[in-house]
């Protein structure tokens, strides 16, 4: 019915003709557009009520007061500006890490054939399949006993520190990028490396020179994923973070589910909060996000 | 220290498989490294752990005290959880309805949104997002909505149609009723995968297709599906371990209990939480690995063929 | 616990509260010094201050709370406050929403716990002093003994016999009502088994759900497993099932579940699914007349219906044994056995059991009844005065389930089949025979 030309791949959108199947087809995905967003709008909705005026009318009404109470209590009532700070410090010196190490791992795999290639593939990817609870007790047992100094933890064990939940997001999510990674680099021509040995450059002179610079689109679509994970990550922090103001931010939502009093606005709007850093992210950097996934996902 | 240079043909003068290598000292330790201390730090977080979870669960161990204190007691803990923990075979059969549900709900109906997107109509990159934004929440997030949802009386599908369903705490409805937020999140994310897959598709190819006239599912099915046998493998094995690994929603909503008990909630309210039966708990989590192992292999065995043919 | 804190960014109300310490016994000394007569010129009112606290202690304390709510966390906030003033001794508070704080309390104790840290009474807390997670507080209890009944003192103790616990307060459990439900519809306080079930019977004719009942979190319906237990079988029996002593598919324990079949036509539909916030809404509403729960269910009401709203103690089904015994768990402190400030914990632990302190805190959380004999019962609200009455007036007190036995059993075993139950109710033996099997798994025998 439609002929395709090579060009009409690389134009952007462009408007087609109206046929009965294209209505139809925009008719579906607009309905199924509004019926994504309603949860995350009735969440929305419901973060902008007072409790007063929906525990007198229900949840279901129309509002008879918006307002922003629920932000400004959520603000310092879970004292979301520490708890994203928090965040910030484990997940973006996390995301470098995964990358170097990722990087490099890649690199060797995909420029050398050293007999281990495939098996230290295995290996890491295979890291990042498994569930967590797997793992959960021995981690914290050794975590416990891990000493480390002040001016890496201040609890001086691996537990309860910053460095230890980095440690553990970068063991756990390398695997995945060292996956795409090395699908990618195999896409780079060999002669820009050939060229380079030959001209006597060393291995860390052709990765650090040649291989990184040309892996930015992979990295930027991969710390989009991963910023996401890590920032989202809820299990990790649980456990093994016992200081309550060293917790990432999704772990505070949990601080305002009270003992005896829960205020579902309050959390709303707080969800709210934890949630726009993620939204802001993917949607500001959405293309790369995209194009980066086609790296890992196909093979020559 | 001395370089070495592999000779490029054997001693019989046949080619010398493999790539000619000029390794300095220097070089070997820069590759040492690159290899070394990513293998130390995944090895020792995730692999060790692994193995001391199955050594820990052929013990009586409660956590406390060292693990010194732990009790060697063969498979006691399995004959357990296999006979008198209520929980454990619901669970299996929970898990086993997820996957089921993601593989013929939730990962179809990413595919076809994939593919409606992938047409180049207006506003697609718009209801990529759309699509998208359940995966940029935390599953902390999504919990709480699925409460603020379902909720018997103060819930949002209660509210609208006026019915007063218990839809979290009736165990005969409440795991649809979360598989329904679950796939909400899924299809955005298989959507997103196979999104990518198919931007790079050869467009020659599908033009091939077009031109002989056949039809979009036909094509679709003979020509476009096959060429995305990598990324299918991905989804396949993204959609088993996302069945597997299912545990925050659900924890959320009511700690895993009532109807919504999974495997790996089972595992964390024996070893997280005060109930601290670590062998216990391990023993489950080891069912847990063995059922993830099958397919990580099946990803990993194709990922191998496709490498040896590329 | 250290001091190379990060900086926190935002509010005071931030759970680190060092500066705020500082603040504030900076500005108290000041004003000393100035009833003092002295020139108040900022340095020299600074200086002595600083040697006046230098005189007494003036170190620090740790303190893990899971009081994460606002009104038990200002509560003890003043408390603090107070202590500080009183001794010089600062208190650093690491504080943890309150499910996580228990949850985690295993890894929490044996990793670097804080000096002092709040606690429940029972079981849970032997456990953990077997274990040697605790430090024993004999010389604290020297001076706290005659201030506290012998049923406080006994729960404060290990099975060992030495001390371990400071209680601060309890609340019982007991049948909540609206006086002006009961009042508008001429329903009289139910004694016995059999006038509560006609009172259900009545209730429901007149469109109410007689007794409200939630059971999403699991926990709260083990009240009512608490009390028919100890109603039908008597004290003893409770709490040697909870230790593991007796058979979970014995006659007795079938005759709770029983009894317990009678009464659910008239609970809660939909227990599964509410929370007892929910239930505590369906009492507020005047949709449901009764419900079984602690008394911090009066967190929900606020002023004429805080007023409006009453308890009586469940009724008697054994003669033999009457209203004789209550749930009423004690919360309080211990003291962790890697305390490193063990002087100053053992003294913020003898000013926390002092009537004082519990007068300060009951001020702001005033849902709870006082430990200490002393406390001030002048100042406490009708609410507080019936529960104090009805705790001194229980010859047995039990501290719930969950406190009374081993955690793993409570957990994983106990929740889950009275989840069961509710779902099941006419399959008893069945669920009894589970619950057995798994009992002898975890207790041994």
């Amino acid at each position: 019915m439609t002929t395709l030309t090579a060009a009409e791949d690389t134009r952007p959108v462009r408007k087609r003709p109206l046929s009965p199947s294209r209505i139809v087809l925009h008719a579906f995905l607009i309905i199924t557009a509004l019926l994504w967003l309603a949860p995350v709008a009735w969440a929305v909705f419901t973060s902008f009520r007072p409790y007063a005026d929906t525990a007198k009318n229900g949840y279901v009404s129309f509002p008879h007061s918006l307002s922003l109470v629920n932000y400004r209590t959520a603000w310092s009532q879970a004292d979301i500006p520490l708890h994203f700070w928090n965040s910030m410090i484990i997940t973006l010196p996390a995301i470098v890490l995964i990358l170097l190490f990722a990087a490099s791992v890649a690199y060797v795999v995909s420029r050398f054939s050293f007999w281990f290639n495939v098996p230290l593939l295995i290996f890491f990817m295979a890291a990042n399949l498994l569930p967590q609870q797997v793992i959960i007790t021995p981690v914290y047992e050794m975590y416990l006993r891990i000493h480390l100094p002040t001016w890496l933890s201040e609890s001086g064990l691996a537990y309860d520190s910053f460095i230890g939940l980095i440690a553990i997001n970068v063991a756990f999510q390398t695997g995945f990028c060292t996956f795409v990674l090395s699908n990618y680099m195999k896409t780079l021509p060999k002669s820009l490396t050939e060229a380079a040995r030959v001209d006597g450059a060393s291995v860390t002179r052709q990765f650090f020179g040649i291989i990184m610079p040309l892996c930015k689109p992979a990295f930027a679509a991969l710390a989009v994923l991963e910023f996401t994970w890590i920032y989202n990550d809820f299990f990790w922090a649980v456990v093994l973070m016992s200081s309550g103001d060293k917790r990432p931010i999704t772990s505070s939502l949990t601080s305002l589910s009270g003992q005896y009093f829960t205020d579902n606005n309050l959390i709303a709007a707080a969800s709210v909060l934890v949630a726009l850093p993620t939204i802001m992210v993917f949607a500001l950097l959405q293309r790369q996000f995209i194009s980066g996934l086609t790296l890992g996902a196909t093979k020559e | 220290m001395a370089t070495h240079v592999a000779p490029s043909v054997e001693a019989d003068g046949t080619p010398r498989k493999g790539r000619a290598v000029r390794l300095s000292g220097r070089d070997r330790i820069a590759l040492a490294l690159m290899v070394g201390l990513p293998l130390i730090v995944v090895g020792g977080l995730i692999w060790f752990p692994t193995f001391a979870s199955i050594a820990l669960s052929f013990t009586s161990w409660d956590g406390i005290g060292g693990i010194t204190t732990a009790k060697w007691i063969g498979t006691e803990n399995y004959q357990q959880v296999a006979t008198i923990y209520p929980g454990f075979w619901p669970a299996v059969r929970h898990n086993l309805i997820w996957l089921g549900y993601l593989t013929l709900v939730a990962t179809p109906f990413g595919l076809f949104l994939a593919y409606q997107l992938d047409k180049e109509i207006r506003g697609s990159r718009f209801y990529q997002s759309v699509f998208f934004l359940p995966v940029v929440l935390s599953f902390a997030i999504i919990g709480f909505i699925v409460q603020l949802v379902y909720s018997p009386t103060q819930g949002l599908v209660n509210g609208i149609f006026g019915s007063n369903t218990d839809w979290l705490g009736d165990p005969s409805i409440n795991l649809w009723a979360v598989l329904v937020l679950v796939g909400w999140r899924h299809a955005g994310y298989i959507m997103i995968l196979y999104l990518a897959g198919l931007k790079a598709i050869d467009p020659a190819l599908r033009e091939a297709a077009a031109i002989d006239g056949a039809g979009e599912w036909h094509s679709f099915r003979t020509v476009v599906f096959p060429a995305l046998r990598p990324i299918n493998i991905v989804i396949v094995v993204v959609t088993v371990i996302e069945a597997l690994r299912a545990f925050d929603i659900v924890y959320l909503v009511n700690k895993g209990r009532n109807g919504l008990e999974l495997l790996s909630i089972l595992v964390t309210n024996n070893i997280i939480g005060e109930a601290s039966r670590i062998g216990y708990g391990s023993a489950i989590a080891v069912i847990l690995i063995a059922v993830s192992i099958i397919p990580i292999i099946v990803f990993v065995w194709n990922s191998f063929q496709e490498s040896e043919q590329a | 616990m250290s001091d190379a804190r990060p900086p926190s960014p935002g509010s005071a109300e931030a759970s680190h509260t060092r500066l705020t310490r500082r603040r504030l016994i900076v500005t108290g000394a000041a004003g000393a010094a100035a009833a003092y007569g002295l020139s108040a010129g900022g340095a020299s009112a600074r200086d002595l201050s600083s040697s006046l606290f230098r005189s007494t202690a003036a170190g620090t304390v740790t303190f893990g709370s899971n009081a994460s709510d606002p009104v038990p966390k200002k509560a003890y906030a003043n408390v603090f406050k107070a202590f500080a003033a009183k001794t010089g001794t600062k208190v650093d508070v690491n504080t943890v929403d309150h499910n996580t704080f228990q949850e985690q309390i295993n890894t929490y104790l044996q990793g670097q716990p804080q000096d002092v840290f709040t606690w429940f009474a029972g079981y849970r807390l032997q456990f953990f002093a077997q274990k040697g997670l605790l430090t024993p507080i004999d010389d604290v209890w020297a001076t706290l003994k005659p201030q506290f009944a012998p049923a406080f003192q006994n729960a404060s103790k290990g099975a060992d016999g030495k001390f371990y616990f400071v209680p601060i307060y309890a609340y019982p459990w007991a049948v909540h009502y609206r006086k002006s439900v009961f009042k508008a519809k001429g329903y009289t306080i139910p004694k016995t088994w059999d006038q509560l079930i006609a009172l259900c019977k009545k209730m429901k004719a007149d469109g109410l759900t007689p007794i409200a009942f939630t059971d999403k979190d699991g926990w709260p319906a083990m009240g009512t497993f608490d009390i028919l237990n100890m109603r039908i079988n008597g004290y003893d029996f409770h709490i040697r099932l909870m230790a593991g002593k007796e058979r979970w598919d014995g006659p007795q324990v079938k005759k709770v579940f029983n009894t317990w079949r009678e009464i659910l036509p008239y609970t809660s539909d939909g227990a599964l699914g509410l929370t007892w916030q929910e239930g505590a809404q369906q009492l507020l509403n005047k949709e449901a007349g009764m419900y079984m729960l602690g008394t911090f269910v009066g967190q929900q009401f606020t002023g004429a219906d805080a007023k409006d709203l009453d308890f009586f103690a469940y009724p008697a089904i054994n003669p033999k044994w009457g209203q004789d015994s209550v749930d009423a768990p004690i919360d309080g402190f211990a003291m962790t056995k890697k305390a490193k400030n063990t002087k100053e914990a053992k003294q913020l632990l003898t000013y926390l059991g002092s009537a004082a302190a519990e007068n300060i805190y009951l001020k702001s959380d005033p849902n709870n009844v006082g430990a200490n004999k002393g406390v001030d019962k002048s100042k406490y609200n009708a609410t507080q005065k019936k529960s104090a009455a009805l705790i001194a007036s229980s010859k047995h007190i039990a501290q719930f389930l969950d406190r009374d036995t081993r955690p793993d059993f409570a957990s994983t075993v106990m929740i889950p089949a009275i989840q069961q139950f509710l779902n099941k109710p006419n399959d008893v033996n069945g669920l009894v025979s589970s619950i057995q099997k798994q009992k002898k798994a975890i207790f041994g025998s």
